[in-house]
């Protein structure tokens, strides 16, 4: 390891810009002649739209124009799609049902978009969207999944009946049934997975540029997948053909899965553009981001695990009903299917698993993938469920958990995936050696004495993660291929650009793909450039989400690198007059191995530039491209440990240690990975203490700003003791596997199970907060 | 509209904005500088914290008028050229920051925090006092590592005295 290669702690590149305030993000764009847009929204959560009166907005002082979704459709804008096709169990395809980025007939949610405003001011464009006179035909509304899909219950889209998007099956039901039926004891548990809003610090923003001379689109936005955005805007939504529309997404704060998806708003900005002729700013408030973000969860399972009387696992089955909002956003279908039931195994030996996935439409914000997607819910699941059956079976969960690791590799599961590499037991040892956890009956009877109830709980997680390899996901029925692209400049001074197709949007890929670049040419970090973000610049990509910009994004980077370094040696060997086998590189220079004979790197990469003597046939120049296709997800895993003390006066729960040993294959730069654990964690905490967005029966949001919606602040958070132990990953040439979405997903069912054990009962509502906590002790008393 | 003079980042500036202009839209707007964030409409998140007469203000909380005549430093106004405020310094060095978008606050106020406690911060009175400052990527671990750092090298710097930064 190099001070700058693999492996080292290096301090992110990026970090100057931000922390002197010269961060780029949308909303710090300016363009000549940028008008600002605010957007006229539902009040209501499922009504008709008889008439839309725009006369007395459009005269207000600054408008420059009211525009709405039926002049949207005269213009031949699509609908909002979702580009993952799940099919019913009985063979049919998923109900989807139609979503105009402008409602013109029927709204389906309380911030479903109506109408865009442009004006020469925010202020204005706002004060004009409050005048645009809607008027609706309220109708029933339904929020809550399982009470959809009865009989008489409203009906929000013509094209799913009962509001049943698909009723979808993995696994075999007969042999799992057979499992149950013959085991020796049977833990049955009803789980629920709360609502939760992401929350991406920066609300999301789009700038939408219509250049009249070029006949061209320009989009600045808030994305982790600006090349996405530009597929699905030319392919589907017609606003401009790919080789007419560039896509920009500069600085983003935070992203979270919140910003995968296509929303209505930039595709209007760009369409409101070319109306009113100008360029057209809009950036969310945060109430506004509540409303129309993506959400994440929302799922009510029920399960039954089973065990024979060795306390073997022989058979899990999973009844899930999912809420996917109001409208099928543009990954939504798989989140609760193939990234959820195809993580169900866990960490664990499980012969026969069977699950069943109902997805439901409702009036309320669209739910898609947020950290950890799917894989959180399963996790959760699966963990929750082990941690009662060791209670139930009077066996510690520590050892429950250890008799049914998966501990010979690879280990093909029930449910699709073929875990490739792991060490479940090496985490699990780590976990309880930092928390100790031998010692805990000590801490217990301590707190005990300060009138405090002490618990601890553990959860082992597995997620699939380095999204994915294309083949395998198109049989799934996948829109698109999971692979990325990259491209190696090495200029004619030796300084290097890498372009890549993932986006940064905190993860800090200008600082590790440069270490990738030093780890391999010795060019020092600082003369490595990453460029992402950008339609013009990079062709294309797939973005970062899925803890894939490591495991596929870097892999295809160390693709592009292996050939520039075939280049490269063959020149150097040239001029050195050596064999091209002979050549090694090392401290940024070309060598003839076991000589003194050598050239430096930017020699080497000048004598490319100028091709005087190059070898015969050989082009000038030395860039070179890769896009790289995972063979296999990688299988990150790990064991959290968390310890909590409960005030029972006051509900009051407070982490007194939260430690989680991870195994995320190799690793680039610790830090900057222990800085993703801590975040997900975070976020999982959240999850379980604090967070949940809640609708009431008419569908209003009752939790649209942070003073609603309890977001994790520093103090209700304890400082987190992180470790890894690294198994490589066999799938993809770097052996990463991955270290973005963990915390979050393992973190959940850590936090509840110690809450669980602290106050002595098997289940509790997420997020666990100080008046749950407080009346579950109660009723234990009672 | 009102007519506003005021004092930024050292340099005296004069303009004038709509009376509901508040004063982080006005430094974003008006003024270009846009280091300074929006991450709410509730003065929940703390993206906007600027000093006003040398003390952390949300900027979302006060109108532009509100400060004219008051003396503000941004985010942008703490680097001496190439040299870093020492809080900027440590959110690098230890991972304090992930997208950016909440650090220009985060700085703000540790800035403050620092000046507030002469005598030194420890962890539960750093996280006590974030409360007003939300992040969504870092956990808060390393934000809190960062402030304890920095508030060790200032003093040593001042001699125990730490100078107000505003």
């Amino acid at each position: 390891m190099g001070i700058e290669g693999i492996g080292a702690r290096v301090a992110r590149k990026e970090d100057r810009r931000f922390i002197t305030g010269a961060g780029r993000y949308v909303d710090d764009m300016v363009v000549p002649g940028m008008k600002h847009a605010a957007f006229v929204r539902s009040p209501h959560a499922h009504a008709q739209i008889k008439k839309i009166d725009v006369r007395q907005a459009q005269a207000m002082p600054g408008v420059i124009g009211v525009l709405t979704g039926k002049e949207l459709k005269a213009d031949g804008i699509g609908n909002l799609i979702c580009g993952w096709m799940i099919h019913s169990k009985d063979g049919t395809p998923m109900k989807m049902g139609a979503w105009s980025p402008l409602a013109f007939d029927k709204v389906r949610y309380v911030g479903d978009a109506v109408a865009i405003v442009v004006a020469e001011t925010k202020g204005q464009a706002r004060d004009a969207a409050e005048a645009v006179e809607v008027t609706y035909k309220e109708l029933k509304a339904v929020v809550d999944a399982s009470k959809a899909l009865e009989k008489g219950a409203p009906q929000i889209h013509p094209e799913a009946e009962n509001n049943l998007i698909f009723d979808w099956e993995l696994g075999d039901s007969q042999a799992t049934d057979a499992a149950i039926k013959a085991s020796a004891h049977v833990t049955r548990m009803k789980i629920v997975n709360n609502r939760l809003v992401p929350n991406a610090i920066e609300p999301r923003a789009a700038l939408g540029y219509y250049d009249r001379a070029e006949d061209h689109y320009t989009c600045w936005t808030t994305s982790q997948n600006p090349h996405l955005a530009r597929l699905v805007m030319s392919a589907f939504y017609n606003v401009a053909p790919e080789n007419k529309l560039r896509v920009i997404a500069p600085d983003v704060g935070g992203g979270f899965g919140s910003k995968i998806y296509i929303y209505p708003e930039e595709i209007v900005c760009l369409w409101a553009s070319k109306k009113t002729g100008v360029p057209v700013k809009w950036v969310a408030d945060r109430t506004e981001s509540f409303l129309s973000d993506a959400h994440g969860r929302d799922h009510v399972s029920t399960v039954e695990m089973a065990f024979d009387k060795n306390n073997r696992i022989t058979g899990l089955k999973v009844d899930t009903i999912a809420n996917l909002g109001a409208y099928m956003s543009l990954f939504s279908s798989c989140v609760p299917t193939y990234l959820y039931a195809t993580l169900l195994s866990g960490q664990y030996n499980i012969p026969a698993i069977h699950a069943n996935v109902r997805a439901v439409y409702t009036n309320t914000a669209p739910v898609d993938a947020y950290r950890g997607a799917g894989r959180p819910e399963a996790t959760y699941l699966v963990e929750r469920t082990m941690e009662t059956a060791a209670r139930e079976l009077g066996v510690s969960p520590a050892e429950l958990r250890r008799t049914n690791f998966i501990s010979s590799f690879p280990h093909q599961t029930p449910v699709i995936m073929n875990y490739d590499a792991g060490n479940y037991a090496a985490s699990l040892d780590a976990a309880m050696k930092v928390s100790d956890y031998a010692g805990f009956s000590v801490r217990k009877a301590a707190a005990a004495k300060k009138g405090k109830l002490r618990g601890i709980g553990m959860s082992c997680y597995i997620e699939a993660c380095g999204l994915a390899p294309s083949a395998a996901v198109g049989s799934l029925g996948a829109g698109v291929g999971l692979w990325e692209s990259a491209e190696v400049r090495v200029n004619a001074v030796g300084t290097i650009e890498v372009l890549t197709g993932s986006h940064s949007h905190g993860q800090g890929h200008e600082t590790t793909f440069a270490q990738l670049v030093n780890q391999r040419f010795g060019v020092p970090i600082d003369s490595v450039s990453i460029v992402h973000g950008d339609t013009d610049k990079v062709q294309m990509g797939m973005g970062t989400y899925g803890s894939r910009s490591g495991a596929v994004g870097m892999s295809a980077v160390a693709k592009a690198l292996d050939k520039v370094e075939a280049k490269a040696k063959k020149i150097a060997a040239h001029l050195l007059e050596a064999d091209e086998g002979d050549i090694v590189i090392e401290n940024g220079a070309l060598k003839v191995t076991g000589t003194d004979k050598s050239v430096p790197w930017f020699q080497m990469a000048l004598a490319a530039y100028t091709a005087h003597n190059l070898p015969g046939g050989m082009e000038p120049g030395l860039k070179e491209t890769s896009f790289y296709d995972p063979s296999n997800f990688t299988f990150p895993a790990g064991c959290y440990i968390c310890e909590v003390e409960i005030d029972p006066e006051t509900g009051m729960t407070e982490i007194v240690q939260f430690v989680a040993a991870d195994d995320f294959g190799n690793i680039i730069n610790p830090m900057i990975v222990e800085g993703q654990v801590h975040g997900g964690i975070a976020q999982g905490v959240g999850q379980a203490l604090l967070e949940g967005a809640y609708y009431d029966a008419s569908g209003q949001l009752l939790t649209a700003s942070y003073m609603d919606y309890t977001m994790p602040r520093a103090d209700d958070l304890p400082s987190f003791k992180v470790s890894t132990s690294n198994t490589p990953c066999p799938g993809n040439p770097l052996g990463i596997k991955g270290c973005g979405e963990a915390g979050a997903i393992g973190s959940p069912p850590a936090v509840i199970n110690a809450i669980t054990d602290a106050i002595g009962i098997n289940d509790i509502a997420m997020p666990a907060s100080p008046s749950t906590v407080w009346a579950a002790i109660r009723a234990t008393k009672h | 509209m009102s007519d506003i003079a005021l004092t930024v980042n050292g340099k005296r500036i004069s303009g004038a904005a709509e009376d509901r202009t508040l004063l982080v839209h006005f430094l974003r707007e008006n003024l270009g500088l846009t280091g300074t964030h929006v991450g709410c409409d509730t003065s929940q998140c703390g993206a906007c914290i600027v000093h006003v007469d040398g003390k952390a203000v949300k900027s979302c909380t006060m109108l532009a008028v509100q400060a004219s005549g008051s003396s503000i430093v941004t985010i942008e106004g703490l680097a001496n050229g190439a040299d870093l405020h020492p809080v900027q310094a440590a959110f690098k060095e230890h991972h304090g920051l992930q997208c950016g978008f909440c650090t220009p606050g985060m700085i703000m106020t540790a800035i403050d925090m620092i000046a507030r406690h002469p005598e030194g911060l420890d962890e539960a009175t750093v996280r006590a006092e974030l409360e007003g400052n939300i992040c969504r990527c870092t956990g808060y671990h390393n934000i809190v590592k960062a402030i304890l750092a920095a508030s060790k090298t200032m003093s040593k710097g001042s001699k125990g005295k730490v100078k107000k930064a505003a």
